[in-house]
């Protein structure tokens, strides 16, 4: 603590421009490629591409990677389990938003 | 440090079989889970349970923790005896519930750093080159609340991360690091920031990884936001809504003119567009008119509404009732 800190990271946001190939989208939510092509069959991911070698992963895939890592792990549900609670977790905060722009939230 | 009473945070019995703490975990953690749960206080609680349940799954570590409980009321401290943690060995185990979570004081001296998974908040994938390869860092995540003008004006943030080491003796710690990192404009709650480089270290010379940042956008007292729109319930007089008045509004990039047509009802929503957040694509500012009646304590002000009633004799503001 107290130290000064001479440089300032920049950052860029994920959910921008950027894309993760199917190696970078494994290191960065901690999934391991089998799971990663398992959530594309189950639909829950949906990258640009033919191949696994060619996929593209959207910015936004690592945050649904990352909550499906965690339902995976933390509650033991299997593929199946989390496409569904994926979907019914976007509904919620998808109601969730609509009651906080009426003011309600 | 506090003694933790793990059967007591699963609500199982001391002889509760495996399968009853497992269901127990189960459910517990079903209500308690931080991307599910909204429970007050979810995220830690989803750890004290995940804790518990990682102590008491396997037979070794709950053998461990049975005999120390024997010894140990709930919620007295807890002095580990001398030369305590190098009385139980464990074998390591990888990829199991509840590893995401970081642990207590307590389990860890009861079972060693070691045991309590990975820190950084997940296994890794750089698990599959094997221990001994040079292998790239691991990439990071931690969470960073910023406030709404953040967003809206960029700002410089400075970070403290915990990031767990081994040192020469194989004994793990967690040293406290530093890092100032600028916040870009029109960064929406939810999103990540990529630090390029800023994981963790990588071994014999490999990358290291990236430094994840969950943005979160504190909830702010007067705006809401919904993606890159903001929203906004902005009082004003009668008399303003009535005749119309240029008015100083705030919004979160600071105060704009905001000029209220004359004849406008209670509710209408007025858009500035693009002042919402910023980006390539920014998002549109809603207010919404909320219509003030002032209190009449005077005379003067009993008279001003008396005024009124006689000037709207056809004034029917239950007229949509009547059938």
């Amino acid at each position: 603590m107290g130290q000064m800190l001479d440089y300032t990271y920049d950052a860029i946001v994920v959910e921008g421009d950027t894309a993760f190939t199917l190696p970078a989208l494994c290191r960065a939510c901690g999934l391991d490629s089998a799971q990663l092509i398992a959530l594309v069959d189950e639909g829950v991911l949906a990258p640009a591409g033919r191949e696994p070698n060619d996929w593209l992963f959207a910015g936004p895939s690592l945050r649904t990677a990352l909550t499906a890592r965690r339902l995976m792990q933390d509650l033991e549900l299997d593929l199946a389990g989390v496409a569904m609670a994926l979907d019914l977790l976007a509904e919620i905060a998808a109601l969730r938003a609509r009651l906080n722009r009426l003011g309600a939230g | 440090m506090q003694f933790q009473d793990y059967y007591a945070t699963l609500g199982v019995e001391r002889d509760a079989t495996t399968e009853q703490i497992k269901h127990a975990f189960r459910k517990l953690a079903r209500k308690y889970h931080p991307d599910v749960s909204k429970e007050p206080q979810a995220e830690a609680r989803f750890k004290e349970v995940a804790e518990a349940y990682k102590a008491l799954k396997d037979p070794e570590r709950r053998a461990a923790y049975d005999q120390v409980a024997r010894e140990h009321a709930a919620g007295k401290a807890f002095d580990p005896p001398p030369g305590w943690d190098s009385g139980f060995e464990f074998s390591g185990r990888g990829g199991e519930a509840g590893d995401g979570a970081d642990f207590s004081e307590f389990f860890s001296s009861l079972f060693g750093r070691g045991a309590a998974g990975r820190a950084s908040g997940h296994p890794s994938a750089a698990g599959a080159f094997g221990a001994n390869r040079p292998a790239p860092g691991e990439d990071r995540h931690a969470r960073i609340e910023i406030d709404l003008e953040d967003t809206y004006a960029g700002a410089k943030r400075t970070i403290t991360l915990r990031v767990p080491a081994v040192d020469g003796h194989g004994h793990a710690a967690i040293h406290e690091r530093q890092l100032a990192v600028n916040i870009p404009k029109g960064v929406r709650s939810g999103q990540h920031l990529r630090l390029a480089g800023q994981g963790s270290a990588g071994s014999e010379g490999m990358a290291a990884g990236d430094l994840y940042l969950e943005i979160v956008l504190k909830p702010h007292a007067h705006f809401r936001v919904d993606g890159a729109d903001v929203f906004l319930d902005l009082p004003v007089a009668p008399w303003e809504a009535a005749l119309g008045a240029t008015i100083d509004a705030p919004t979160p990039g600071g105060p704009v003119q905001l000029t209220i047509p004359a004849g406008s009802a209670a509710g209408r929503k007025l858009r500035l567009r693009g002042r919402g957040l910023p980006g390539k694509t920014p998002g549109d500012l809603y207010v919404q008119l909320a219509v003030g009646i002032p209190a009449s304590d005077t005379d003067a002000e009993k008279a001003a509404y008396a005024d009124m009633a006689r000037a709207f004799p056809n004034y029917a503001p239950r007229g949509a009732l009547e059938t």
